[in-house]
């Protein structure tokens, strides 16, 4: 039972620990900022793995999300004569929450993952140290830019993600099952708000942004840097990422949309 | 070098496409679009003794047509509700004696303000202010009304 | 001259130096001094710390107690900026060769002059051909670093280290698993570098042949401290029991060639008694 509570307490401690050192680490990101724009190379080339390298999976999921909803919300509505309204479900549901929340988890699983496993690897093979042995701090060179490409790439596929689901919902509501065009667009256009859905909806993605693309680095940062290591940091990326970016919505939702 | 290059146009094309994507949603799925011609509409005001469920933005119909919206809610001295509505500058052939009326759409669907044309020859300008009104009908009050008068009846037998 | 302190004998001292990890002393209160020009070679078994030392003189660690003077300024006292100063004047090479695997053989040696320079590319470019042809792959320089051989790596590690032109360059264990080639390459190399740019050399390294070939002065530790110290013939002349089986490589002596273990017929016979 001693052990147990013993156990528990070390768990706490160490995990404030990290905590501690990841809010260390980020800080010094941020300080790394000003020195990308001196060398904008430097985030093109990540925002080319990390954003681009991403555009597939988000745009072909987005797809099949909006054309799901359109099919689901479809047989729902037309129970009570409101096919009309199938517009707005499916921008809603996309701009609102889908669009942002399924995007940041695929993010967490294609580009999360892959950078957490290339700084982890960079450590285990004396890459970061070697950079400090070479008067060229890592977490300018390296991290930084990473983290500012995860920032500005995840609203830009959150908003992929959210069209092109807009559109296969169109497509299959009213390609396929026949509801009126100017219905689905209009009900849409006078029922979602610019700012009280698109932008709210980028916010949410930018803070999965921060997050998401926080943890993969400094997961990396962190690991062990053993092969079991590194693949241990990746796994944990993904999960953390998960809890993050769901507990995340349900405080900015309640924030946002509460009123 | 050539990689690099290709590098730029792929991150280049990202962005732009990011661009599109939100310019489609704001555009086209979300009300902006109707903001913009929105800005050379005139406003009138009506008072009601309650606005009960209205919003701002809630649409402002006649004869089902949506026609504008409402810009603002407020009460004036007498705690009366001001409400406020940005009618599209299109519709500027609204008769002076039109009236306004809080409707809901569908029985617990959202509130809306619905005009009523009158007959006069003058029109509504920007600051009129509609005359006659008709306040919102909360579902609360009329049961508990229709409840009390049931039972003030029950009580005569 | 006038400032002696600046110009000591020893380019780089370590003083009374302690280190912990943990609860475990890697280093218990030792002194070494390293000579300017010279080979100075830190020997000893696996797993005695001897990287860590190399990131002690380096700053990337800090010491428990005691101090470590490079350059006349102590390590441990620099600021930030001052200490990334100071690493510009050092070189490390690491046991994997560190190289960073997204670039080529050309920019990788290029990475500290671009990072550190403001140099034009054609200047870049000459530096970069001269280190390369120091090291004998100048033909290579297209190469990716998992293109490359492990010696290989090592050689553009090296011309990566002495690419800003530092004072001073410390080996992590240069020699290990490199076949009898490379290793006569790095072993020529390494001398070569020492004698042509003077430059000061730290190596550590367990590989007792290779390194008393090319050191100057070596010192021997374990168990965190220094068990003896001196020239290649002192170190093995020594009349340490402990040194001679290091350097001689014997299988049992000091160091039993048996893990602690109760008594063998005792161990045999005791699974009748349960």
């Amino acid at each position: 039972m001693l052990q147990l509570f013993q156990h528990l307490g070390h768990q706490t401690l160490s995990s404030f620990r990290k905590l501690g050192r990841g809010s260390y680490f980020l800080v010094n990101t941020l300080r790394g900022f000003p020195n990308i724009l001196i060398r904008p190379r430097l985030l093109v080339n990540q925002m080319y793995s990390v954003g681009v390298l991403s555009f597939l999976i988000i745009t072909i999921s987005g797809l099949f999300v909006g054309m799901v909803l359109s099919l689901q919300g479809y047989y729902t509505l037309s129970d009570f004569g409101a096919e009309a309204s199938l517009g707005v479900m499916v921008a809603t549901a996309l701009v609102r929450e889908l669009g942002p929340v399924v995007t940041a988890l695929l993010f967490a699983g294609r580009a999360g993952s892959a950078l957490t496993a290339e700084v982890g690897l960079m450590k285990a093979t004396e890459q970061l140290s070697g950079m400090e042995m070479m008067a060229v701090d890592p977490i300018q060179r390296i991290i930084a830019p990473r983290y500012l490409a995860g920032i500005i790439s995840m609203p830009i596929l959150a908003i992929l993600f959210s069209s092109i689901g807009v559109l296969g919902g169109h497509l299959v509501g009213v390609g396929m099952l026949n509801v009126d065009d100017g219905a689905y667009w209009a009900q849409m256009q006078s029922k979602l708000d610019f700012r009280d859905d698109i932008i709210n909806g980028m916010i949410k993605s930018l803070v999965f942004g921060c997050v998401v693309t926080w943890i993969a680095l400094f997961e990396g940062y962190d690991a062990i840097p053993t092969s079991e290591g590194v693949s241990r940091a990746t796994t944990r990326t993904v999960v953390n990422s998960a809890f993050a970016i769901l507990g995340l919505d349900f405080i900015l939702t309640a924030m946002m949309f509460g009123d | 070098m050539q990689h690099t290059h290709t590098q730029d146009t792929l991150v280049g094309l990202f962005v732009a496409a990011g661009i599109v994507g939100l310019f489609f949603l704001a555009m086209h799925v979300s009300n902006l679009g109707s903001f913009v011609d929105n800005d050379d509409g005139y406003v009138v005001t009506a008072r009601f003794q309650n606005s009960g469920g209205l919003k701002i933005k809630s649409p402002v119909s006649m004869a089902g047509v949506k026609i504008g919206q409402i810009s603002d809610i407020s009460l004036d001295k007498n705690h009366r509700s001001i409400v406020k509505m940005k009618i599209k500058s299109e519709y500027n052939n609204l008769p002076s004696d039109t009236s306004a009326s809080i409707f809901t759409a569908g029985l617990l669907g959202e509130q809306y303000v619905n005009l009523e044309p009158g007959g006069m020859d003058d029109f509504l300008k920007d600051k009129s202010e509609i005359d006659i009104t008709q306040s919102a009908i909360i579902l609360e009050q009329a049961l508990g009304q229709f409840l009390f008068k049931k039972s003030a009846d029950d009580a005569h037998k | 001259m006038e400032n002696s302190h600046n110009v000591s004998h020893n380019l780089v001292s370590v003083h009374n130096l302690s280190f912990y990890h943990g609860q475990r002393k890697i280093f218990d209160n030792i002194s070494m001094n390293f000579e300017r020009g010279k080979i100075t070679a830190i020997m000893g078994p696996s797993g005695t710390g001897k990287t860590t030392l190399l990131k002690l003189i380096g700053g990337q660690l800090v010491p428990s107690n005691g101090k470590v003077i490079v350059d006349g300024q102590n390590v441990q006292q620099l600021t930030r900026t001052q200490l990334y100063e100071l690493r510009k004047k050092m070189g490390m090479l690491f046991q994997s060769g560190a190289l960073l695997t997204d670039l080529n053989v050309y920019d990788n040696v290029a990475f500290p002059l671009r990072e550190h320079t403001h140099l034009p590319e054609s200047m870049i470019r000459t530096l970069v051909l001269m280190k390369l042809q120091a090291i004998g792959l100048r033909g290579a320089r297209n190469l990716m670093p998992n293109e490359l051989s492990g010696g290989m790596a090592r050689r553009v590690a090296l011309a990566r280290a002495i690419a800003l032109d530092p004072l001073m360059i410390m080996y992590d264990e240069p020699f290990t698993g490199q076949d009898p080639i490379s290793l006569g390459v790095l072993l020529h190399l390494i001398k070569a570098l020492n004698t042509t740019l003077g430059l000061t050399s730290i190596i550590v390294s367990h590989d007792v042949h290779e390194t008393s070939a090319i050191a100057d002065y070596i010192y021997v530790i374990s168990d965190g401290k220094v068990v003896d110290q001196g020239t290649p013939q002192d170190i093995k002349h020594s009349d340490s029991d402990w040194v001679q089986q290091f350097m001689n490589g014997d299988a049992d002596g000091p160091v039993h060639f048996h893990y602690p273990a109760p008594d063998y017929v005792d161990d045999l016979l005791s699974y009748s008694t349960h």
